[in-house]
């Protein structure tokens, strides 16, 4: 301890060690000079301090819980290297436009680094235990939220990573050069094996390349999931026999126990399936277990990201879903939905740039108005392919493109099935839309003012583009999004 | 005859639009050029989808980057090849990538018979499957008349 007195530090160890309860700012866990080494875990967290209690005493008080603190002080700290373990709060910031003068009461961003010996080597459910663990029901502070971290290059390499990631699942699919196609199979409860086979034929053999399982399809008594892989895999094949296409079908494998997943993924396996899926209320562990069951069996692993919008969508307490990004490129998912910015889940613009950013790029720099807090080097961890899932059609393929790029799986569930001409004319409506689309990209074209017509001069001669425009060319779902950047206006995609 | 939408192979980035003309496929090279990327030429009569080594018409054309001079060079391909499916690939040697970033059909045959799908009933309900190229049965360079 070298701290000043005046900084509410005490220096002498007697009185520092002695029995009682001290400020976690006292006990040395706010530490404003310190410079986080290249090999600290940071965490940015923001804070919604108790009435009374300061800006970096609360700050403070999450580095002291998520690391070495309890509520008293104890002597045992003693016969340990403490003073490195405990997690430093270095700087505070109080949010813009919280506070005194607008209608959010105070809020700030706290930067806490932890060293690196704090951690097991590629467990995200230690890493969890730590940042989110006791911390986010602490009494001292009324709301918190985990906004980004940074994970140093060091830690990073004792992850798997992504099993497949977007070039090697390219490779295998042949599929290169524009976003992939998917679709969830619709119904999404209540179908039998042999139905819901043929809604995967159809949707495949019309011009999807992949088919989906919903999160909540597992094995319940109107479709067993033998039965489920079975009618799935002869559609698969039926499909690709009729386009000469590689073809998919993300088998859902969640199952209530870690036995019966690896269970459902064998026999996927060795029904010739290309990919699998898992949801990530499966638990952090049990992604992890998958992921490496995924890179040994040469399997593509999907993520649904089924629960994160319990805790991922309010903004002043949860974690921001850039964070679940970052954990699950480390676990080792290769597929995670991660917003569509046009269609009717929750997603601003420039926050999904930095969900996207964070999944695919190999460096991110810091980008204040994508909520990237922190530059990241992902270490060669392969890229996610983002998923975009929920309320999208034809008639956004422009914006679609435009917004998430061309490494994403653009999923038209009822876009494809809801056709008025059936599903195989509805999976031909968004291949055309989009080859049409890449197409007029590549030629330079000022495809985002020029999409509707581009989209129009292809319905000229694809009667089922035609019919698709016709029925959901006007749909959009313009909400304002909850989560949103704190440092620029944001715009919300009309 | 196939029986999908357009009765076609659909491999590639643009195989559900109308067959593009040799302006539009320059404009494809030039935007793979700009990107940085090399261009490769390849056919084959082995349509088969797991069948990830066509034949090089060259090696990939690193030096060149003028689009009339791979238009040229794909030409002579199809000239060469008027029956063979001929694919245009453009490789991204970027770190982190090196993979193909772009791949779409410039060639095809005019009849494309498809695939036989093949059934072999194992354990169980589980099937075995296998695609087989109709075309294939006969032996390379007789397969697509």
């Amino acid at each position: 301890m070298t701290k000043p007195v005046e900084d509410g530090v005490i220096t002498d160890a007697r009185k520092r060690y002695a029995a009682g309860v001290l400020k976690y700012k006292q006990m040395g866990y706010w530490q404003p000079d310190y410079t986080p080494k290249d090999t600290d875990v940071i965490a940015l967290f923001r804070v919604t301090p108790q009435e009374g209690v300061d800006a970096e005493e609360a700050a403070a008080a999450i580095a002291g819980e998520s690391s070495t603190a309890t509520w008293t002080v104890v002597w045992t700290d003693r016969l340990t290297a403490c003073e490195l373990y405990r997690a430093k709060a270095y700087q505070v910031q109080q949010v813009p436009n919280t506070g005194e003068g607008t209608r959010t009461e105070a809020q700030f961003f706290c930067w806490i680094a932890y060293d690196l010996d704090l951690f097991e080597e590629g467990s995200i459910a230690n890493l969890t235990a730590s940042i989110i663990g006791n911390v986010f029901g602490f009494k001292a502070v009324k709301a918190l939220r985990l906004e980004d971290m940074r994970l140093p290059v060091a830690y990073l390499k004792t992850f798997q990573g992504p099993a497949t990631g977007i070039v090697v699942e390219r490779e295998r699919l042949d599929k290169f050069g524009r976003p992939l196609l998917g679709a969830t199979t619709k119904p999404k409860l209540g179908l039998s094996g042999r139905n819901y086979g043929r809604v995967v034929y159809e949707a495949l053999k019309g011009g999807l390349d992949f088919m989906k399982d919903d999160e909540n399809i597992n094995s319940q008594p109107f479709m067993g999931w033998r039965d489920r892989f079975l009618y799935c895999m002869e559609a698969v094949n039926r499909a690709s026999a009729a386009t000469g296409e590689v073809k998919g079908h993300y088998l859902n494998v969640t199952a209530g126990t870690m036995e019966d997943m690896v269970e459902r993924a064998e026999f996927a396996r060795s029904l010739g399936s290309v990919i699998i899926m898992i949801d990530l209320v499966v638990g952090y562990t049990a992604i992890q277990s998958m992921a490496k069951w995924a890179r040994k069996n040469d399997m593509i692993l999907h993520l649904h990201r089924a629960g994160n919008s319990t805790y991922s969508r309010q903004k002043n307490h949860g974690m921001n879903f850039r964070v679940i990004c970052k954990w699950m490129r480390m676990a080792g998912v290769d597929h995670i939905h991660a917003g569509t910015v046009v269609g009717k889940l929750e997603g601003d613009p420039l926050m999904i740039k930095g969900f996207y950013d964070t999944l695919r790029d190999t460096h991110t720099p810091v980008a204040l108005e994508n909520g990237l807090f922190f530059e990241q080097d992902w270490a060669s961890l392969r890229r996610v392919m983002p998923v975009a899932s929920g309320g999208i059609h034809a008639g956004q393929m422009h914006q679609l493109i435009h917004y998430l790029g061309e490494d994403v799986v653009l999923q038209f569930g009822g876009g494809t099935i809801g056709h008025p001409q059936g599903i195989q004319a509805g999976a031909t409506a968004n291949r055309v839309a989009l080859e049409a689309m890449i197409l007029a990209r590549n030629e330079g074209r000022d495809y985002l003012a020029e999409g509707p017509q581009i989209l129009a001069e292809a319905a000229r001669w694809c009667s089922p583009l035609k019919a698709a425009l016709d029925t959901w060319g006007e749909i959009s779902f313009n909400y304002a999004s909850t989560d949103t950047a704190d440092f620029v206006p944001t715009a919300t995609a009309a | 005859m196939m029986t999908n939408t357009g009765n076609r192979l659909t491999q590639g980035q643009f195989s559900f639009l109308p067959p593009l003309t040799d302006d539009q496929i320059s404009k494809q090279i030039a935007y793979a050029l700009d990107k940085g990327w090399s261009i490769g030429i390849e056919y084959t009569d082995d349509p088969h989808p797991r069948n990830t080594y066509w034949e090089m018409f060259g090696n990939p054309m690193f030096d060149l980057k003028d689009p009339a001079g791979i238009l040229m060079e794909i030409n002579a391909c199809r000239k060469t090849f008027p029956h063979h499916y001929i694919r245009v690939t453009a490789f991204d040697a970027t770190r982190g990538w090196e993979t193909p970033r772009m791949s779409y059909i410039v060639n095809r045959p005019e009849k494309e018979p498809g695939f036989r799908l093949n059934r072999q009933e194992v354990d169980g309900r589980t099937i075995r499957y296998s695609v087989e190229s109709y075309a294939t049965t006969r032996p390379e360079g007789e397969r697509y008349p």
